[in-house]
């Protein structure tokens, strides 16, 4: 085993507080060889990003590092000067971020960029940088990279543009290279090539590569070693095999136990354990009969945006981002709509739900009749009450100037459910229905976590008693651990009060937790929709095929 | 913004003694000019307290004063510190008065323009923006000078105060539309507008009770920062003489009293309201600052 390049030891790093010291992380070790991937996991808030920012000397003030040493082959680095510290970054450490988009310059080309930073960084004239620049580019994997060296950011898909910052990182051929969940924000097909790109480059260069990542299965794809961290300090470490297979401690089992699997359906979403209260009896008051048949029909429905003119004087164009012949939701069903950013998706669903008016076609709902022509103010009213929506973003889908059980207590007001002093009681069932305190009406909405605010998005759905919930997104900007619980709440919500769901993700392994059948979606249209185990055991699509494949999972290395 | 202030709001405000300071004169000031007949020492416009006798009489501390006028008298003998407490009080009057005007007409401009887009957002910039064009201060002359011609004189008088917070008011209210405009655009694309669509609710209820209290930080700055405008303003209209009558003097107006005899040595008749001017002026502005600040911790 070669020598050790960088390694930190005992590492403390706080962050400085009027009302005391925040401890990020405290006392934590870690080695990296040359020619190894090491995976550093752990959920939001368990400082493995900061453990990175560290060793970079980038950390955000007003953090520090107060204990510990961090050594580059035997060098100290937490006592170096700044300007030694910055003149190591680039030349021996180089950085990855998560974001491509923000993470280069829009307003200079990317040969600029990358032949400015191979010129400071080696010391070298400009004519000779730009040359190494189209050689990297070209490593990278970017095709004719003399033509693209002078076209901007803008003109790169985001995996062209994370290959870009990859060719930025190496620009100074350092030694290690931090990878801060280099794949979060790209589509899974991209993301598999990208971390390829990572692995290749680690191991023609013998690099020390970290990888920072909250994704199991980027680590199982991609790291030699794992080190699972959790509120700032090492919970396990080992080979990635052994970690992911046998898993020593509690925590790390049930963090793996919690990622749902793209392999199978987990018992616990098929048979969620049933509650039964008062609260249910109101939730399902005045409901008609359960029945079967269609709840919600889309005939030939399109939507087209329109894209910049090209000139003053020239007309608009248009961009199709919907184009389905149609789709329909059974009552009781649950049906996934699954696609990469950018296939309409997230369009199809809210123009399901009446949110959005289709450019041509028609929704149409079992109960209510096409969308379009409901015209009297109570038909209408009486519809919005029976098709509620759950966001992706928790932050931003609350109110944050509302008290939560007043953002509650709004919509049974309005739809005149219950008698006003029935409200509050009602307000405090609610929450506890989706497993929140009774009292924490009481609170804002920032008081709460991500996947608090989540239970009261959902809360807020329910207090209307709707027939049909669209869930757009509604685990994607949670942790795994916590992401499991809302599916398993919303599972159970659907058997209980017999809900009608749409489901939309780009996250294939939780739809096919949740889903009865499922529709892939591609550029707008719908390529395959059938049932969902059918559907992932032997898809019929390649593009469906294709997302299968490249989709990483923490368990296929065996 | 309310709920930040339990844990962080008196921390930040012990930390800056500037603001401290400043808020402490802007207090006083107002309740020194809301209770100025309870405060002043004399009552400076009724000409049945005054006496020519008492004229041109230096402050307190200088050869030949009188103690009873603690900043001196006027060529009228009237005292400086009551005529300029109950000048402050018709300039902090015509200064909150002329932006609560402004805030009223520019939020609901703005929040219009800024909900339903398209032809609305299009014909109510557009009028914003040519009246951006002129200097606020033309305007006012503007509103002030048609009012003029329009009303009677004695009419015109009794209602100097009115007519000044209308005049102010109506030239000031473009800035409010555009930050309130900027806001709203961002706003009614948040999820929890979404959801209140998806819940059905009215959209002047989605307005007034979830946008609104969504933007009301920023206009809260920018509304301390033209305090100090409007007061500015009409102190400089006053000074022209076109503000308010010389029976009835604001801060500006008693400047430009004095403003004359400031060569004949009299000087304490202009530099005290002055003083006043400047002190409450650049008080309403460092607290502006701070709550800007306060609002916008990415700033500290």
């Amino acid at each position: 085993m070669s020598h050790i390049l960088c390694e930190t030891k005992d590492l403390k790093i706080t962050f400085p507080h009027r009302l005391g010291d925040f401890t990020a992380v405290h006392g934590f070790d870690l080695q990296v060889r040359r020619g190894e991937i090491v995976g550093l996991i752990g959920e939001s808030g368990a400082g493995k990003s900061t453990v990175g920012n560290a060793i970079m000397g980038l950390l955000s003030h007003p953090g520090q590092v107060s204990g510990g040493r961090i050594e580059l082959e035997g060098e100290n680095l937490v006592d170096l000067p700044d300007a030694a510290k910055a003149r190591m970054r680039g030349r021996r450490i180089g950085m990855i971020f998560q974001d491509p988009m923000t993470s280069l310059n829009p307003l200079m080309t990317v040969g600029g960029q990358l032949a400015e930073s191979i010129a400071v960084l080696q010391n070298i004239p400009k004519a000779q940088a730009r040359r190494m620049a189209i050689e990297r580019l070209a490593g990278v994997g970017i095709a004719e990279p003399a033509n693209r060296m002078d076209q901007y950011p803008h003109e790169f898909s985001g995996g062209m543009r994370q290959r870009v910052v990859i060719a930025l990182a190496m620009a100074g051929d350092p030694d290690l290279l931090i990878a801060d969940e280099p794949t979060t924000a790209l589509d899974v097909s991209v993301q598999k090539q990208v971390l390829d790109l990572i692995k290749s480059i680690c191991v023609e260069r013998s690099l020390g590569v970290i990888l920072v990542t909250h994704d199991m299965g980027v680590i199982a794809e991609t790291a030699d070693r794992v080190y699972v961290m959790r509120h700032g300090a090492l919970v396990e470490t080992g080979p990635t095999a052994q970690v992911i297979q046998t898993p020593s401690e509690r925590y790390t089992k049930e963090l793996i136990a919690a990622i749902p699997s793209i392999e199978r359906r987990e018992e616990r979403f098929r048979n969620p354990v049933k509650k039964t209260g008062e609260i249910d009896q109101w939730l399902l008051q005045g409901h008609k009969d359960k029945g079967s048949g269609d709840y919600v029909t889309a005939s030939a429905l399109t939507k087209d945006f329109a894209t910049k003119k090209k000139s003053f004087w020239g007309k608009a164009g248009t961009f199709r981002a919907v184009d389905i012949p149609g789709l329909i939701i059974k009552r009781g069903e649950v049906l996934g709509l699954v696609g990469e950013s950018g296939s309409g998706k997230s369009t199809l669903g809210r123009m399901m739900t009446g949110l959005l008016p289709p450019s041509s076609g028609e929704v149409a709902y079992g109960d209510h009749g096409i969308l379009a022509e409901v015209r009297s103010r109570a038909a209408r009213k009486a519809l919005r009450r029976d098709v509620q929506v759950v966001f992706q973003d928790p932050y931003s889908s609350l109110n944050s100037r509302m008290r939560v059980d007043q953002i509650l207590a709004e919509p049974i007001r309005f739809h005149g459910l219950a008698d006003r002093h029935d409200i509050p009681r009602l307000v405090g069932a609610l929450l506890e229905r989706v497993g929140l305190p009774a009292e924490a009406g009481r609170k804002f909405p920032h008081q709460f976590s991500g996947g608090q605010r989540q239970r009261i998005c959902i809360a807020r759905a329910l207090s209307v008693r709707p027939r049909f919930l669209l869930c757009d997104e509604p685990t994607s900007a949670l942790d795994v651990s916590i992401q499991a619980d809302m599916l398993a709440l919303l599972m159970e919500l659907r058997r209980s009060l017999g809900l009608t769901m749409l489901f939309v993700s780009h996250d294939l392994a939780v739809v096919r937790q949740v889903s009865d059948r499922v529709a892939v979606m591609k550029r707008g249209e719908i390529v395959e929709c059938r049932e969902a185990e059918a559907l992932y055991d032997a898809p019929k699509s390649s593009y469906t095929r294709m997302l299968l494949d490249t989709a990483p999972r923490a368990t296929r290395r065996q | 913004m309310f709920d930040r202030i339990r844990s962080d709001f008196w921390y930040e405000l012990l930390n800056s003694p500037v603001t401290i300071v400043s808020a402490i004169i802007i207090v006083l000031m107002i309740i020194g000019c809301t209770f100025a007949p309870i405060f002043a020492p004399h009552t400076p416009f009724d000409p049945a307290t005054i006496s020519i006798m008492d004229n041109n009489m230096p402050p307190a501390w200088a050869d030949g004063a009188d103690p009873r006028f603690l900043l001196g008298t006027d060529l009228q003998g009237r005292d400086v510190l009551s005529a300029m407490l109950y000048g402050g009080r018709i300039s902090l009057l015509v200064g909150i008065g002329a932006v609560a005007l402004s805030v009223v007409i520019g939020m609901a401009v703005g929040l219009l323009a800024g909900y339903f887009g398209g032809m609305a957002d299009a014909v109510l910039m557009r009028i914003a923006e040519i009246q951006f064009a002129f200097p606020p201060i033309l305007i006012a002359l503007l509103f002030n000078g048609i009012l003029k011609a329009s009303l009677p004189a004695d009419v015109f008088a009794q209602a100097a105060v009115p007519i000044m917070i209308l005049a102010i008011g109506l030239a000031g209210w473009v800035q409010f539309a555009r930050i309130v405009r900027a806001s709203t655009l961002v706003q009614r694309n948040q999820d929890y507008v979404t959801a209140c669509h998806a819940v059905g609710l009215p959209t002047l209820t989605i307005i007034l009770r979830h946008i609104t209290p969504n933007i009301l930080g920023p206009v809260l700055v920018l509304a301390m920062l033209q305090i100090a405008v409007a007061i500015v303003t009409e102190a400089t209209l006053s000074f022209l003489g076109l503000g308010t009558p010389l029976t009835e003097p604001s801060l500006g107006a008693l400047i430009q009293i004095g403003s004359q005899y400031l060569f004949s040595g009299v000087w304490w008749v202009v530099i005290f309201p002055g003083i006043m001017l400047l002190v409450m002026v650049v008080a309403f502005n460092l607290v502006a600052d701070w709550v800007r600040d306060y609002l916008n911790p990415r700033l500290r």
